[in-house]
């Protein structure tokens, strides 16, 4: 259980409260500003609160030394930075560096999941957006960490990458990770996320599942604007009035 | 050791010895009278001085640059340089150049004035950008004020002998200089290689480095007393020698896997090489008196550096 309490942050983050589950993926949501990544960051233990804070299993992550903290929680950042050329192996290699080891196997088997093993030898300046994002979510997975958290792991995919990159994340999710996402496209997190939070100018002001926290008044209320969901369940698309 | 260290290696390997023959005199070991004597009091402590002196500066610039993730970073950016050439030319300034101590003292207690104060910076800072800054100032704070220990003169001499002592030399060293500053930067390549693993992870950023379990202020700390003991203990014997910490890890970078870890300990023997080449060179050309290390380095780093521009406009590095 990754659970933050009383989480508060400066302007940005206003006591906020929530208990996530492993095996789930759960989708942050709100506006521009409204403090996602900051939320995501400090549960990730990147980001120390002003008050309150976040807890793995009961644990606070500040009292985690950063290795055992890193151990369990991968974190993928917005920026799909990567200042050297370093080969694609290399890369998704760093993800072992908390466990102090190079073992082979399970870098194999995070380039296999996400269907990289014939780039394991290009250089990572030589890949496409698509293709950085894979190994860039490969890296995370190499770690073996029992909480992926994602900031806006779709932002710079086109559509068909992104579902290729939600696949690979609801794999992740089936096999026990807690799965996180800073998502922008509602419609995502609405097929996608088992439960959505939203936050709005630095507060929680829903915590359920998709379908109750993205309702249409809550969109209305949060993003100001008018929409309505149309489609099945899991292949809802928003439509704005 | 990886392949770029081996190749470096070998060829440092082949390169002292020879440079042992190479000066103004050439020396013939069957004619020339007191070959044995020239060679182990002259040739051999500037030779290792010239290697220590380089592998500093290399594996300083070699970590520098995968701290800043920038190729174009060079380890006169934190200020350690500047820093330490204030406190040299202070000595100068008070005429303390004869006492053979005094000099590089001065030189080391300006490098770890210069190291105190980004330390002091460090502690409160945690931004990679926030902090460079401090360290441009710190090397403008220090240049300025060399450019006023320069100004203000007490002599014609005093000035002539702190504008050449700027330039960089070994001309004239001894196993005193050898045996101060080895321990110095072994010490500081020792720290830096220690850095390497944190300095993989910043490749992805400081966040992701920071969730992979770095801390990311001891790695500042760990860079800043690095490069406080190479090019502190470098600048303390030999004075300003530029370029090289810029130069060497481009063209070491190459023959590894471009992680910055891969890079600390083949840059230090590509330094040592760089300078040891360089300084045998200034000693056979056939000019009336000694180029200066320092200037022949800036000769051939400048053109290098403009062209490693235009590659880099070319989208080709």
């Amino acid at each position: 259980m990754l659970s933050a309490k009383d989480l508060s942050l400066g302007h940005r983050l206003k006591g906020v409260n929530c208990a996530l589950e492993p095996g789930k993926i759960t989708a942050i949501c709100g506006p521009n500003g409204a403090g996602k990544s900051t939320l995501l960051q400090a549960m990730a233990g990147l980001l120390d609160p002003d008050a309150g804070g976040a807890a793995l299993d009961g644990t606070m992550l500040s009292d985690l030394a950063p290795r055992d903290r890193a151990k369990r929680i991968g974190y993928l950042p917005q920026s799909a930075e990567v200042a050297w050329d370093v080969p694609v192996r290399t890369l998704v290699q760093l993800g072992r560096m908390p466990h102090g080891d190079q073992l082979a196997e399970p870098v194999d088997a995070a380039l296999a999941a996400l269907d990289l093993a014939p780039f394991a030898d290009r250089r990572a300046q030589s890949l496409s957006g698509g293709e950085t994002a894979r190994v860039l979510l490969a890296r995370v997975l190499a770690g073996e960490p029992d909480w992926i958290l994602a900031d806006e792991p779709l932002a710079a995919l086109d559509l068909g990458h992104q579902l290729d990159l939600l696949r690979h994340l609801r794999r992740a999710a089936d096999a026990g990770a807690g799965v996180v996402l800073v998502l922008h496209d509602l419609a995502h997190a609405m097929n996608h996320a088992d439960r959505v939070l939203v936050l709005d100018r630095g507060a929680l002001v829903a915590d359920a599942p998709p379908e109750r926290a993205l309702d249409d008044v809550t969109i209305l209320d949060v993003w100001g604007v008018a929409a309505s969901w149309v489609g099945k369940s899991g292949k809802r698309a928003l439509v704005t009035a | 050791m990886n392949r770029a260290s081996v190749v470096f290696l070998a060829l440092l390997l082949v390169a002292i010895p020879l440079s042992l023959f190479a000066g103004r005199v050439w020396i013939d070991p069957a004619s020339t009278p007191n070959a044995a004597l020239i060679v182990a009091e002259l040739r051999l402590p500037r030779a290792l001085l010239a290697v220590i002196v380089g592998a500093g500066l290399g594996a300083a610039g070699a970590a520098m640059q995968g701290y800043l993730r920038n190729p174009l970073a060079d380890p006169g950016l934190f200020g350690i340089a500047p820093g330490a050439a204030l406190g040299a030319v202070i000595a100068l300034w008070f005429g303390y150049a004869a006492s053979a101590w005094l000099l590089p003292l001065f030189a080391l207690v300006g490098a770890a004035g210069a190291m105190a104060l980004l330390a002091a910076i460090a502690g409160r800072t945690g931004g990679i950008a926030l902090f460079t800054l401090a360290g441009l100032m710190v090397a403008s704070l220090a240049g300025a004020l060399t450019a006023l220990a320069i100004s203000m003169a007490p002599n014609a001499f005093a000035m002539s002998q702190i504008v050449l002592w700027l330039n960089g030399a070994l001309t004239d060293r001894s196993w005193r200089e050898v045996w101060l500053a080895a321990p110095l930067v072994l010490l500081g390549i020792a720290v830096l290689w220690r850095a390497g693993r944190s300095l993989d992870a910043l490749t992805l950023g400081e966040p992701v480095a920071r969730s992979l379990g770095v801390d990311t202020t001891r790695l500042l700390l760990l860079l800043v007393a690095g490069i406080g003991l190479t090019v502190g203990a470098g600048v303390a014997v030999a004075g300003i020698i530029g370029f090289v910490g810029l130069v060497v890890p481009h063209l070491v970078r190459p023959l590894t896997d471009r992680r910055p870890s891969q890079l600390i300990l083949p840059s230090a023997l590509a330094g040592a090489l760089l300078v040891l080449v360089a300084d045998s060179v200034v000693r056979v050309l056939p000019l009336v008196t000694e180029l200066r290390l320092g200037i022949a380095l800036s000769l051939l780093g400048a053109p290098f550096f403009l062209g490693l521009l235009l590659r880099m406009r070319k989208g080709t590095i």
